[in-house]
Formats: C-alpha cells, sequence, structure tokens
C-alpha cells in the first residue's frame, strides 16, 4: 500500500503522479533500536516482567523433561529420586506430563506478565504523546506508529524471552545436577530440552506482542494536535 | 497531465490558504464552546503572517484548521484551493509531509534522535534516500548555522538551537507554508528575535508562506500582514502599512 501512487490533493488529479508516504523497513528498526536504548531502563523492566515469566515456564518445562528423562531409564532408583521430587506420578506411569496445577500456576504466571506488560507499553505510550504526534505532523501515517511500537515490542520480546528460557533451562538443569546427580544430564532428552527452550521462547514473544497490541493501537490513533499541547 | 495541474494552480492561485466561513464548536460536557464564529481569510503565498490575539480567542482553534490538524464543524479550508475536510488520511500525511512544515512552541524534536536525523525524518517519508537526505539535511543544518552540531541530541542543544532544528526541519521537504505555533513563546528576547529574523529571511529566500500563531510583539515588525482574532471572529486584518502606525498607537498607549 505503501508505495502505491495515491491520487492527491483534489480528486480531479490524474493517479500518475509519484506522491507517496514511506518508512522503509530499515529505519523502522533503526529507529525502534534507538528508542530502546535511549529508555533502557524502562525497557529493562517491561522486559524484566517477561524474562521471569519465561523463565519460570522453562524451568517447570525442563524439570518435567529431566524427571521424563530419568523415568525411561526404567530404573527403580531414579524412578524414587522423581517421586521424592514431588512428581505424583502412578507406578504404571512412564511420563510425567505436566499437572494441572502446575498448568493453571504457569498460565497465571504468563497472564500477570501481560497484564505488567500491557501496564509499562501504556505508559510508554503516555510519555510519548508528543513525540508520537511530532510524527505525525511530519507525516507518519498510522501504520509507521503501529510498526514502530510493535517492532520495539518484538525486540524486547526476543531478548527478554531469550534470557528468561535461558536462565530457567540453566537453573532446571542444576537442580536436576544437584537432586539427581550425574546421570539426570545423561538420561534426559535434549531434543526434548530444546522443544522445550524453543516454546518458552516463542511464548515470550507471543505474549510481548499481545502486550503491545492495544498500547501501540492507542499510540498510532493518536491526533497530531496532541504534539502542539503545551502541557506535560 | 499531473504536471500542468500542479502548474496550473502553481500559476494560477495566489490564495495559498481560503478559510471560507468556518465554524468550530467544542463539546466540554454539556456546555458547547464556540471557538470559531464564521472566519473567513485569505492568505496570499509568500507572505508572512502573524496571527494575534489574546488565549482563548480561537487563535490556535484556527491555526489547526489551517494544519489540516483539525476539521471544522462547518464551513471549509482550502489549501491550494483544494478541501482538506475531503481528504482522506493518507493524503493528509501526504500534505503534513510535504505541503506544510510545522514549528511548535515547545520545539518537539524528537528527542531519541539527533539533530540530523530528526531533519531528514520528513525526508525518509516522503521516500528520499538516506544519502541525499542526509545531504540536504547537512545542508539545512548549515542555513540555519548548526553546521557543526548535526549530532547532537536534542538536550545537548539550547532552546534556540531546538528551535533552528525545527525550523531546518519544517523546511526539509520544500513546503509551501510555514505554520509555527507561538515559535518564540518559550525562547528568551534575543534568541527569539533571532528565530524571527531567521524565519523571515528563510521565507523569503524561499518564497514559502509562513503563518505563525503569536501574541509576541516582536513578530509584527516582519510580518506582511497581521490577522487580529477575537472572540472566535476576525477582528481586522492589517497590512505592513497600516501596521507601523497601529504600532505606534500601541507604543503611544503604554
Amino acid at each position: 500500500m505503501a508505495d502505491q501512487d495515491v491520487p492527491m490533493m483534489g480528486k480531479e488529479e490524474p493517479a500518475s503522479v509519484n506522491r507517496q508516504i514511506v518508512l522503509p523497513f530499515a529505519k523502522s528498526v533503526e529507529i525502534s533500536l534507538k528508542s530502546i536504548k535511549v529508555r533502557f531502563f524502562r525497557s529493562l523492566i517491561t522486559t524484566m516482567t517477561l524474562v521471569l515469566a519465561v523463565s519460570f515456564l522453562s524451568f517447570v518445562r525442563i524439570s518435567n523433561d529431566v524427571a521424563n528423562g530419568l523415568l525411561a531409564t526404567q530404573d527403580r532408583q531414579l524412578r524414587q529420586a522423581v517421586v521424592r521430587a514431588g512428581y505424583d506420578i502412578g507406578p504404571e506411569d512412564t511420563n510425567v506430563g505436566a499437572s494441572p496445577k502446575q498448568r493453571w500456576i504457569i498460565i497465571l504466571s504468563l497472564m500477570v506478565c501481560v497484564v505488567g506488560i500491557v501496564n509499562a507499553q501504556l505508559m510508554a505510550v503516555t510519555e510519548r504523546f508528543r513525540e508520537i504526534g511530532t510524527m505525525k505532523c511530519l507525516g507518519a501515517l498510522d501504520r509507521f506508529i503501529l510498526r514502530l511500537f510493535i517492532l520495539e515490542a518484538g525486540m524486547q520480546g526476543l531478548a527478554g524471552a531469550g534470557v528468561g528460557a535461558l536462565a530457567g533451562s540453566l537453573f532446571a538443569l542444576m537442580g536436576a545436577l544437584l537432586r539427581y546427580g550425574l546421570v539426570s544430564l545423561t538420561a534426559v532428552s535434549w531434543l526434548a530440552v530444546m522443544g522445550s527452550f524453543a516454546i518458552a521462547v516463542a511464548v515470550g514473544c507471543l505474549l510481548s506482542l499481545v502486550g503491545v497490541l492495544y498500547p501501540a493501537i492507542v499510540a498510532a490513533r493518536m491526533q497530531p494536535v496532541e504534539a502542539m499541547r503545551v502541557e506535560q | 497531465m499531473p504536471c500542468a495541474y500542479t502548474e496550473r494552480f502553481m500559476a494560477e492561485s495566489t490564495n495559498i490558504v481560503r478559510v471560507s466561513n468556518v465554524y468550530k464548536t467544542f463539546k466540554l460536557g454539556k456546555v458547547e464552546v464556540k471557538a470559531l464564529q464564521g472566519i473567513n481569510l485569505e492568505i496570499a503565498r509568500g507572505n508572512y503572517i502573524s496571527i494575534m490575539g489574546p488565549s482563548g480567542s480561537g487563535k490556535s482553534t484556527l491555526f489547526n484548521m489551517i494544519g489540516g490538524l483539525d476539521k471544522p464543524s462547518s464551513g471549509k479550508v482550502f489549501i491550494d484551493e483544494v478541501d482538506i475536510a475531503q481528504l482522506d488520511a493518507y493524503e493528509l500525511a501526504w500534505l503534513r509531509c510535504r505541503k506544510i512544515g510545522y514549528i511548535f512552541q515547545t520545539f518537539n524534536i524528537i528527542q531519541v534522535m539527533t539533530a540530523l536525523e530528526n531533519i531528514t525524518l520528513p525526508m525518509i517519508f516522503a521516500g528520499m534516500n538516506n544519502d541525499a537526505a542526509t545531504e540536504k539535511g547537512l545542508q539545512l543544518l548549515e542555513l540555519v548555522g548548526l553546521g557543526d552540531r548535526y549530532s547532537h541530541k536534542p538536550f545537548e542543544l539550547s532552546g534556540g538551537q531546538q528551535q533552528r532544528v525545527a525550523i531546518a526541519r519544517a523546511l526539509a521537504n520544500d513546503p509551501a507554508i510555514i505554520l509555527a505555533d507561538e515559535p518564540t513563546g518559550n525562547l528568551d528576547l534575543t534568541t527569539g528575535e533571532e528565530i524571527i529574523a531567521l524565519l523571515k529571511r528563510l521565507s523569503q529566500e524561499r518564497n514559502v508562506t509562513v503563518i505563525s500563531a503569536t501574541h509576541d510583539f516582536k513578530m509584527l515588525n516582519v510580518s506582511d500582514q497581521v490577522v487580529w482574532i477575537r472572540d472566535g471572529t476576525v477582528d481586522k486584518i492589517e497590512d505592513r502599512e497600516e501596521l507601523s502606525i497601529s504600532i505606534g498607537k500601541i507604543d503611544t498607549r503604554h
């Protein structure tokens, strides 16, 4: 859409005039990166909620992976150790799958995280009303603003989820090492661990994007006249 | 032919802005505030116009209408003989990008960008490539006397310097109109005078129409025309010649 020739200034004007409003993608990325850098502390706090929620998710999932790996060895002692670690498994079970309780706690933590992100991003938007208004006065379209916010959230999401997933899995593996000994690292299916890691990162990115959607729409719909206001 | 079309307007329309019978009513809760009550105004191309009036007179409202930042309740605003109420969001963005340069009382330099990046941003929006935009940005900075400060962030610049950056930014896409909302409102006397002189010089050199809302009497000296707004109507319009007399009056009155 942005690159089309659009008839402009009066409907009778021929459509062939090359008049357009664009914001190249590379430039959007550059601006978003700068925004994050300048407001690093705020970005850090926004990202922190994400880091915590994602690390919890990855911790729980990878702990389960380790327990599954131990159960798969068919070793009775290891099975006892897993039961002692607090997993409810019947005598016949061969894996520990997430219990409903576990699932609910994870969902709850992720929901709290989204609300936290929405809150932080709304504040960020309010803080930047004038900047957004100015950009609109310079000719920015609604979707430029939307894109900038979503890019920012995407980068924060990727960084936060990556750090969170890494932290969570490290803690899970270290915990397993202490509790069950070296066997936990040899028995565990690394494919499952990698899968859990990837899921945690993906969920983190998704949460970040979901959290920014409403604030970004608020920002994009803002009227350029806001830039003129003297208060603030 | 597009060119023929544009040239026709370039050649024929001497009025860059025409405001025709504009009313604007705001609703504040249940109270209706009549900000503008039938404004008629024609602004000639290349002139330096000051819109004067006490606060609450509807000055800013009129100003926002001309800038395409707000729409009238009734009546029409034409820029280059095009009714801006008919434009969609995309066309309005185009208008703001290419036709109009804005200067604000609070400078509104984008904080996260350097002086140069602030100036190149509207050119990027307009589809210019990075190198060309940078080159033109540097020229514009030179023009406003900040050639050596292109890499400074806004907080490293004084108020007057920030306003110079804002002026360079407003000129980025060679607009036909520069709208300045109290451009000297946050500046001290000397800096304000410098900014006014700069605006005046640029408007003459580049044949840009400058429209500024102000209550700064320093503006009167350089204005080709002063529009006095009172209670949402045009009180009087004075040309340059009549102006010196009324300034004299103001001086004697005080």
